[in-house]
């Protein structure tokens, strides 16, 4: 089934935060943010700011009713600067004025004087200096000192893995009308409708039950608008509350860029130690993440960076430990596989590198060491491993031997062109590692026509998580898809929401949305016992908008039950909630079992590289994937291709530039680049795999959001292994993406070089 | 007064002709189909249709509503994704295709690449797969990863495979890619009478491809003359054994010239590299020039032609001396170039275009360079070689190329003119590349030059 918002997206007729028609008053609101990357505000000219054409007030910290305070996890953020600024773009304070173009105007009018403190940029700076957010996380399995002094081979290395650009094509924004009461209501293109509820009421000082928060749909988001979509409801909502009028803030790209966090670049040192056999035994790993200048989500980010670290591997003696390091670049956030894809570089580099100095293929080392079921992961979970199968069934179908020795017969008649193949096995766990996370409520409504109105904490964003509650609705009442609208995600409707992310929406709130809409079918099935003849003796069902009775139809009707249930005082709506059962975790011990399940894949990436321009192409990305059974394959082969996609972009051309005074370079599109529609691969060909394990998903179909997108790592491998092929005297260090700067300059750039 | 079509409409205004027509669509008209994702033209979001008369029908081409200003709108029909939208929430083939294929995630995109490939299926293109791709060439999607709507243009290209709308619209209604209404499009515009003005007041304005992305809040409001559709300065002619090419031609407009494929056989690979579509459609070759970016890819192609300006004024220079500085040009405030011309070359001529950026298509160049050349029995005679993103300016390589005048081809002199370019040019470490990196890669492209040459 398609995306059921296909037509209306076709016809541009979905509404999304800068469509929603305007109300009579509405004040537009700008940022003006530090140019400056650390240091004390001495001094700030509001005047001729304010007065400006069109101006209403120029509002800053000491103007917040509530606390200035936007940070979730840890109060380490404020939302406006006071008297230190810690990053370039940290908002410093809001002009509210009639118009766009009034407020960008008088934004610019604002003059600050800022005593510049020395910047911090580069994690392992900020660690050397004690800079953290926090104190290091640690996992331990088995005895990795003491292992290594019995391995054959031990290598060891550095890797560093640049950040991402969501470049979600909707920028951020809220829209926030006064209510009545003291109360608000608030449009936001945001992951985490109760994240922005909660931080809305912090800095307001309003209680919770007077914000509503309202979402239809998000233009993308990728984990940029989990946490990051607070501030400028926040914003909007502080200038509402003061000024008593509506405040709607749609970000300019380069205002958003700017301003806003995007992957954490990790900085990591590794130590690898195999055995004769070339298993691998031991596995050490010191990661620097570069957080920002807050916490934001870095920790749980940086968590979930240990729990992949060993990606689809099983190693029986493994330290890994990881400092969330604070810098003064906007503080980094949440993306798309949530700090796994940087733990999982960081291994791909260390078996790259014990390849190469064992001169056998990487994926030799590969294979002989996934995880098999019934072995154990560093954090304690016990695997129920699809590594073995995925990879099998890859090698399989896409024939891996013929596909490399077809790149090396190409090779061969080449002068400057090199191909090379990488695989790259995935698994990613699902679930919030934040146990208590993992819950979600769903609250259906039939109504006496027999339409269904669906509300739930789960956003749209384009991943298809709407379309999957509708059909959860329409497989248990049986009924036409068309008959079920899943509604805005509304923090009045569904409250203390989990944010849509860490690919577990459609899991929990379908899980929801089922047993709602279950409790009803069972109060009318009760009500039918009552109208079908013999109908409490026998089995009754319902089918395609009829009740049977054993196989047989008995001329009861979906619209007269449910008008006879409603004479009958029966309750047609239901609100449901849902736990994952099953998952804990310990963090005194860092042992447990965090995950409901894991997805597996593996990836067989080919590329080619123009060794004369230091130019490539991603030939083909073909892969097998752990679907369980999926519910929606259109919605599910999408996300395997944008999330291959999005990779395969992280690990090439997408290179986010900071400058050492903290000042994003690549801070708009055309220095930014993600993947077009020339430079994605030429062919993705995705399987499914066929198994028949039972899993936790619902109706078994497994979360399918984060892990393709880690396929995306073989691009980068194999560039590495085509620049080798070209030249095997070199040894590109393991420094991601692969620029095509970095591809000429390896290939030729050190002396002794062509 | 700034009078055009939209959609099924007839539009008076008097807001300023400086406004772009994304704002004016979305916030004077409400029609909130067209979206915002960049306001620079890099993502083609707010893509709408453009329709001119022309002598045999009206051309409707993609351009993106974010650069336009309502001037370059004046007498033309400009197509929204509501004016194309069936009623009773049909769809036609185009977004039939999309939902279809699954073309569609967030949606946020989608309403630029609906109207790219409407625009693909009114234009006179080859329908085939690789042209339904190069069409939504501008267009970027975060979230489908492209295949999809690959697919959808592939099967689009399929069904109107051997169909040309482009003179026949009245076709194109009949197979329910465009609403009835434009059957009546092309007499109504014929119907508006453009404001013709001769002076030239405040700047001079072409596509607005530059000039909206340097300063989109000036100019706004920004006395200019907007020139992307004068007449006189249109047009692509062989005067006199040159190529005589007006100052407002724009890259698809150099694209599709005749005259143009048979000087260079390469020309639609070579500028396939140069921006997207709806940009090609916009850019003018004289904005390019004047825009003085060091790295402006129709500047760095007209050098190694050792191309000529013509002003306004009269006055005539060679491209090369264009330049004095970074941003500075050899040419009065008050002057503009009209026409732009080059030797028509005769036989043995060579010419190669040479561009490496983050990302191969639709971005701006790390370094590019373009050589053009005789050759006769080996020896290279007429040598012409330009690179940018080497020096404050887009670069003639004078002692290069003088050097190579009268040369043979051999890995000697290829290494020795390396030398040669080393001493000539000064790049910058910046963020499309460090200093080291775009000497390295002038060098790997001098190479390139001959090996697709030769």
């Amino acid at each position: 089934m398609k995306n059921l918002d296909s037509s209306s997206h076709v016809r541009g007729e979905s509404i999304y935060l800068d469509d929603i028609p305007l109300l009579q008053g509405t004040l537009f609101a700008c940022v003006f943010d530090s140019p400056v990357a650390h240091g004390q505000i001495k001094r700030l000219d509001l005047s001729r700011a304010s007065e400006a054409v069109g101006v209403e007030s120029v509002i800053t910290a000491s103007d917040l009713i509530g606390e200035n305070e936007i940070g979730g996890i840890v109060k380490d953020e404020p939302l406006l600067a006071d008297t230190e600024v810690h990053f370039q773009g940290m908002p410093v304070a809001i002009v509210l004025a009639d118009s766009e173009e009034h407020a960008h105007a008088a934004a610019k009018l604002i003059e600050i004087e800022i005593e510049e403190f020395e910047a911090i940029t580069e994690p392992r700076v900020a660690y050397r200096k004690g800079s953290l957010i926090a104190d290091p996380k640690r996992f331990i399995l088995g005895d990795s000192e003491r292992a290594f002094v019995d391995c054959d081979h031990v290598f060891e290395g550095r890797a560093d893995v640049n950040g991402q650009e969501h470049l979600y094509i909707e920028t951020q924004g809220a829209y926030v009308i006064p209510n009545e009461n003291g109360g608000l209501r608030i449009y936001s293109s945001t992951q985490g409708p109760t994240a922005v509820q909660r931080c809305v009421s912090g800095v307001t000082a309003i209680p919770m039950n007077l914000i509503e928060v309202d979402v239809t749909r998000l233009g993308g988001a990728f984990g940029g608008k989990e946490d990051q979509a607070n501030a400028w409801a926040s914003i909007c909502a502080v200038g509402a509350q003061l000024s008593g009028r509506p405040v709607k803030y749609a970000l300019h790209r380069m205002e958003d860029m700017r301003m806003t966090g995007k992957r954490h670049p990790y900085s990591a040192d590794y130590k690898i130690g195999l055995d004769r056999h070339l298993k691998i035994k031991a596995y050490e790993v010191v990661f620097y993440q570069n957080a920002g200048a807050a916490a934001d989500l870095s920790l749980p980010v940086l968590e979930r960076t240990l729990f992949h670290c060993t990606n689809a591997y099983f190693i029986p003696n493994v330290t890994a430990t990881a400092y969330s390091c604070k810098t003064n670049l906007p503080p980094n956030t949440a993306f798309r596989g949530f700090g796994g894809p940087q733990g999982m570089f960081v291994i791909e580099s260390a078996i790259a590198h014990a390849a190469e100095k064992l001169e056998v293929r990487a994926r030799i080392l590969q294979e002989n060491n996934l995880i098999d079921s019934g072995e154990e992961f560093p954090y304690g979970q016990i695997a129920e491993s699809e590594a073995r199968t995925s990879w099998k069934q890859a090698n399989e179908a896409f024939d891996i031997s013929t596909l490399e020795e077809k790149a090396r017969e190409f090779n061969r008649s080449s002068k400057y062109f090199r191909k090379a193949i990488a695989v790259q096995p995935v698994c990613f766990g699902i679930s919030f590692t934040k146990t208590p996370m993992n819950q979600a409520r769903s609250l259906v409504h039939v109504y006496t026509d027999g339409s269904i109105a669906v509300s739930t904490g789960a956003v749209e964003m384009g991943q298809g998580v709407n379309t999957k509650i509708a059909q959860v609705a329409e497989n248990v009442f049986s009924l036409p898809v068309e008959k079920v609208k899943v509604h805005t995600t509304n923090t009045l409707r569904i409250a203390n929401t989990s944010p849509t992310a860490a690919s577990a929406a459609a899991d929990l709130n379908g899980k929801a949305t089922q047993q709602a809409c279950e409790k009803i079918l069972e109060r009318l099935m009760e009500v039918a016992g009552e109208l079908v003849e013999g109908g409490k003796e026998t089995e009754l069902s319902i089918r395609d908008g009829e009740v049977f009775r054993d196989d047989e139809p008995t001329g009861l009707d979906w619209v007269t039950l449910v008008n006879e249930a409603h004479l009958r005082r029966v309750n047609l709506s239901e609100h449901s909630h849902y736990a994952t059962p099953g998952i804990h975790f310990d963090w005194s011990t860092a042992k447990g079992h965090p995950f409901a399940y894991h997805v597996y894949g593996t990836a067989v990436v080919g590329v080619t590289v123009d060794c004369l321009r230091g130019r490539y192409t991603v030939d083909f990305v073909k892969n097998v994937h752990d679907f369980g059974k999926s519910m929606n394959t259109d919605v599910d082969f999408g996300q395997i291709e944008g999330g291959i996609a999005q990779g395969v972009g992280w690990m090439t051309m997408e290179e986010v530039v900071y400058d050492d005074a903290g000042a994003l370079r690549s801070n708009a599109l055309s220095t930014y680049k993600i993947p077009d529609i020339y430079s994605v691969p030429e062919i993705v060909e995705t399987k499914a795999l066929e198994t028949e394990r039972q899993n936790l998903a619902i109706y078994s179909s497994k979360a399918v959001g984060e892990p393709p997108l880690m396929y995306g790592l073989g691009a980068y491998f194999a560039i590495r292994s085509a620049i080798r092929a070209y030249d095997s005297s070199l040894s590109p260090e393991f420094d991601a993406p692969f620029t095509p700067e970095k591809v000429l300059m390896d290939l030729y750039g050190n002396p002794g070089g062509e | 007064m700034t009078e055009f079509l939209l959609n099924d409409e007839t539009v008076e205004t008097g807001l300023p002709a400086g406004l772009t027509v994304l704002d004016f669509v979305r916030y004077k008209r409400n029609l909130k189909g067209t979206k915002i994702g960049c306001r620079e033209g890099d993502c083609g979001a707010c893509t709408v249709l453009v329709g001119e008369p022309t002598a045999d029908g009206i051309r409707y081409r993609s351009m993106t509503s974010c650069l336009m200003p309502l001037a370059n709108a004046a007498g033309k029909h400009i197509v929204t994704v509501e004016g194309i939208n069936p009623k009773n929430g049909e769809l036609t083939p185009v977004q039939e295709s999309l939902v279809d294929h699954g073309g569609t995630q967030c949606g946020f995109c989608t309403v630029g690449f609906v109207m790219s490939l409407t625009g693909f299926c009114l234009d006179d293109t080859e329908k085939d797969q690789a042209m339904s791709v190069s069409a939504v060439d501008g267009n970027i999607c975060r979230c489908t990863g492209y295949k999809s709507i690959e697919r959808a243009a592939a099967e689009i290209a399929k069904r109107l495979s051997g169909r040309d709308f482009r003179k026949n619209l009245e076709s194109a209604v009949k197979a329910g890619v465009v609403p009835k209404y434009f059957n009546g499009i092309e007499s109504r515009l014929r119907e508006i009478k453009p404001e013709i003005t001769d002076k030239t007041t405040g700047a001079v304005v072409g596509g607005g491809t530059d000039l909206y992305v340097q300063k989109p809040e000036e100019m706004v409001s920004e006395e200019a003359t907007h020139v992307l559709y004068s007449q006189q300065l249109r047009g692509i002619e062989e005067i006199g054994g040159r190529v005589e090419i007006g100052a407002s031609a724009t890259v698809t407009d150099l694209l599709e010239s005749q005259l143009m494929k048979d000087v260079f056989p390469d020309l639609f690979f070579h500028l396939k590299l140069v921006s997207s579509t709806p940009i090609r459609n916009m850019a003018t070759l004289a904005g390019n020039f004047v825009n003085a970016s060091p790295i402006g890819d129709m500047t760095v192609w007209f050098l190694a032609l050792d191309a000529k300006v013509v002003f306004d004024s009269g006055r005539s220079l060679p491209l090369r001396k264009f330049y004095r500085g970074y941003k500075e040009l050899e040419k009065d405030a008050l002057e503009s170039i009209t026409r732009i011309s080059f030797v028509k070359p005769g036989k043995g001529f060579r010419f190669n275009f040479e561009k490496v950026c983050k990302r191969q298509y639709l971005d701006i160049a790390t370094v590019n360079t373009a050589i053009s050349f005789e050759e006769q029995d080996g020896a290279l005679s007429k040598v012409h070689v330009s690179a940018g993103g080497v020096a404050p300016i887009p670069l003639y390589l004078s002692k290069t190329s003088e050097y190579l005048d009268g040369k043979t081809i051999s890995a000697a002199t290829i290494r020795a003119s390396a030398e040669v370019i080393d001493s000539e040019i000064s790049p910058i470490s910046d963020v499309r590349g460090s200093a080291d990196y775009k000497r390295l890669l002038l060098r790997q492209l001098f190479k390139a030059h001959f090996i697709e040459v030769i």
